[in-house]
């Protein structure tokens, strides 16, 4: 069959395998109305947002917020309630346009509102939560450190409490997303007797510094800071006080890593439709380069892994909406499809030549923003592990 | 104030499209959008129905589909819809759509009805006129600005040279264009809650409107390709040939 053909294939070459047909006229709609203001919002200038090093997080968090897009499949406090396969494809969107606008979201929704939902007394959910669902409030999560990543359990930061009930926080969260902009952190230390707590940070808060972290080459359409916190006090009422152990911070992580392995598949998505586009339209030894059957196996291996990795993210979708969907689980849609992300990313910036060194086509931004999003939540290696323990009963981490 | 909105599900411009080949009319798909156009009206219509204490109701003649481009605009915010699905109403003409239109309207309580100035599918451009004129109230139209007190609307008409400022009593129709306002993204909670919303399913039967489409097409032939114009390479004269291509095309 020609080129000139292709359109008439009876099949889609956006939606081959009909993925479109499991999903139900209201997560259609939630989708459309995410591409449609991505389109229009985001993609025009992510590029140069990358360039320069800057986000218009006000803004953007203003208008995701009245969308409904932070904490959005959280229930009540303002947030819209939707379900886990709606935040998925969400966040699919989000980061067909930039993984850096899809972590602004994640960041807020699953690692800041999370936990103040789910372990934060009435008070604190009353006082934070519908701001931060409006994206009049930004927040962000303290957990990683400079000297412990993978091995988050062995955190420095202390949280000591006084007889008045007074807690004093001291230490250096490192990596973390949205902590310039941020108006409360959460941020995860260790307490007098050992446990792992849980704070609500606001920044204003004497003592609490965010330093933004320059020079990145990856993720540059999204703030990163260092956090000091010296001599941070705060009253007896800012600790979360339903959890106190390591199962409060990696319950966050879970969500996140929910939203990002669907995200990935939106970065490859956007990576293999500009490949696929650019073969059709590009011309090499008197025809399109899409005619080449080397060209032809890449978009090929594009589309397998787009396809695939989307019914991985859409299976483990439905199954957290039915409440059966376990943390191991997670990692395997976070491990293997950032990966396959990051294969049809570096494949597609190879495609496009020296086109595909520029920030005039998204591949090379996608490509090393995968890079960050391949490292947080939880390296590959660490989900390999995670996976490796889930079938051997054996762990490996020490 | 009771705001009635025209709206229209459009198979997606996107999509490629068929034509029936024994009728001519569009194959409609399941799956439809709501026409652009009609965002700006419904975008208008809740502007102004938030302003005045109001209420917004679409009115939409058509095949239901899965009702997904009248989701839209409730999921904007809309309180309710009519849609009148006639199988005898297929590949209707201007006239029978305003009718049907006029009859779905005329049965609720309206102080304004806003439509698009014209379908991106059909692109007739004289539905909101004849609307106006079969529920006999003045008709507003091509509308770059709206304004209202609640008794009466005013709007800036556009024209080629500008625009006039027209305004009427209400109950009255406006024609609004495309960017008269922005309209607004559905919010999410807004889609989940346009799942509860009422939408009136009625044939033309139930109006009181003769179903009969009052057209047949006989052919459909494609639009000639365009074919390439003539190259003028200018060496000094370039002008003078230029001028005579204009005189030969009568437009100067």
């Amino acid at each position: 069959m020609s080129h000139a053909d292709t359109h008439k294939l009876p099949l889609d070459p956006h939606d081959f395998l009909a993925i479109d047909s499991l999903l139900d006229d209201q997560e259609k709609l939630i989708r459309s109305t995410v591409r449609e203001w991505v389109d229009k919002e985001i993609q025009p200038h992510v590029a140069d947002w990358f360039e320069a090093g800057e986000i218009p997080t006000a803004e953007l968090g203003r208008q995701m917020g009245a969308m409904g897009l932070m904490g959005m499949h959280l229930e009540g406090y303002g947030c819209a309630g939707t379900s886990a396969v709606e935040y998925g494809l969400a966040a699919m969107e989000l980061e067909a346009a930039d993984s850096g606008i899809r972590s602004f979201m994640s960041v807020q929704g699953s690692l800041a509102m999370f936990p103040i939902w789910k372990y934060g007394s009435e008070e604190q959910k009353q006082q934070w939560l519908p701001g931060m669902a409006a994206g009049e409030l930004i927040g962000c999560f303290g957990l990683t450190e400079p000297d412990s990543g993978s091995d988050a359990a062995n955190m420095r930061t202390t949280a000591r409490q006084e007889p008045s009930g007074d807690w004093v926080l001291n230490g250096t969260k490192m990596w973390i997303t949205n902590g310039n902009v941020a108006d409360v952190a959460v941020v995860w230390a260790r307490a007098d007797d050992g446990t792992i707590r849980g704070f609500v940070v606001p920044t204003d808060t004497p003592g609490f510094t965010a330093n933004k972290i320059t020079k990145k080459l990856s993720l540059r359409a999204s703030v990163t800071s260092e956090l000091v916190l010296e001599d941070v006090r705060l009253p007896a009422d800012a600790v979360l006080p339903g959890v106190a152990s390591m199962r409060g911070p990696l319950s966050c992580l879970s969500e996140a890593r929910f939203g990002i392995l669907f995200g990935a598949m939106g970065a490859a998505r956007h990576c293999y439709e500009t490949a696929l586009d650019y073969a059709k339209e590009r011309h090499a030894f008197g025809k399109p380069i899409a005619g080449f059957q080397l060209t032809q196996q890449r978009l090929v291996e594009m589309l397998v892994r787009v396809n695939k990795g989307t019914l991985l993210a859409l299976h483990l979708g439905r199954l957290k909406d039915d409440g059966r969907l376990a943390p191991a689980q997670v990692s395997f849609g976070k491990m293997d499809n950032v990966r396959e992300a990051m294969w049809v990313a570096r494949e597609a910036r190879s495609m496009l030549g020296g086109n595909g060194i520029t920030l005039e086509y998204p591949v090379i931004r996608h490509m090393v923003n995968l890079e960050t999003v391949y490292t947080y939540e939880g390296t590959n290696e660490i989900h390999q592990l995670i996976l490796g323990q889930a079938i051997t009963g054996e762990t490996a981490f020490s | 104030m009771k705001v009635a909105v025209c709206v229209k599900q459009i198979p997606d411009p996107a999509s490629d499209y068929s034509l029936d080949p024994a009728t001519h009319n569009l194959v409609r798909p399941a799956e439809q959008v709501l026409d652009d156009t009609d965002r700006y009206g419904v975008e208008m219509a809740l502007q102004i129905a938030e302003q005045h204490e109001g209420s917004v109701t679409l009115v939409s003649m058509g095949p239901s589909g899965n009702l997904q481009g009248i989701r839209q605009a409730l999921a904007m915010g809309a309180d309710k819809a009519v849609l009148v699905d006639d199988e005898e109403l297929k590949g209707s003409d201007s006239l029978t759509t305003a009718k049907v239109l006029a009859a779905a309207i005329a049965r609720e309580e309206y102080d304004l009805v806003i439509a698009g100035t014209e379908s991106t599918d059909g692109y007739s451009g004289i539905v909101p006129q004849q609307v106006a004129a079969l529920l006999g109230i003045p008709s507003l139209t091509y509308a770059t600005q709206v304004d209202t007190d609640g008794s009466s609307v005013s709007i800036r008409r556009q024209t080629a040279a500008g625009y006039d400022e027209v305004s009427a009593s209400t109950p009255v129709l406006v024609s609004v264009t495309a960017g008269v306002v922005e309209p607004r993204y559905p919010t999410f909670k807004g889609i989940m809650q346009a799942k509860q919303k009422p939408v009136d399913t009625v044939t033309a039967g139930d109006l009181g409107v003769e179903a009969s489409p009052g057209q047949a097409i006989r052919s459909v032939q494609p639009a000639p390709a365009r074919e390439a114009g003539e190259k003028v390479v200018d060496e000094g004269e370039a002008h003078l040939q230029v001028v005579a291509a204009l005189e030969q095309a009568k437009v100067v």
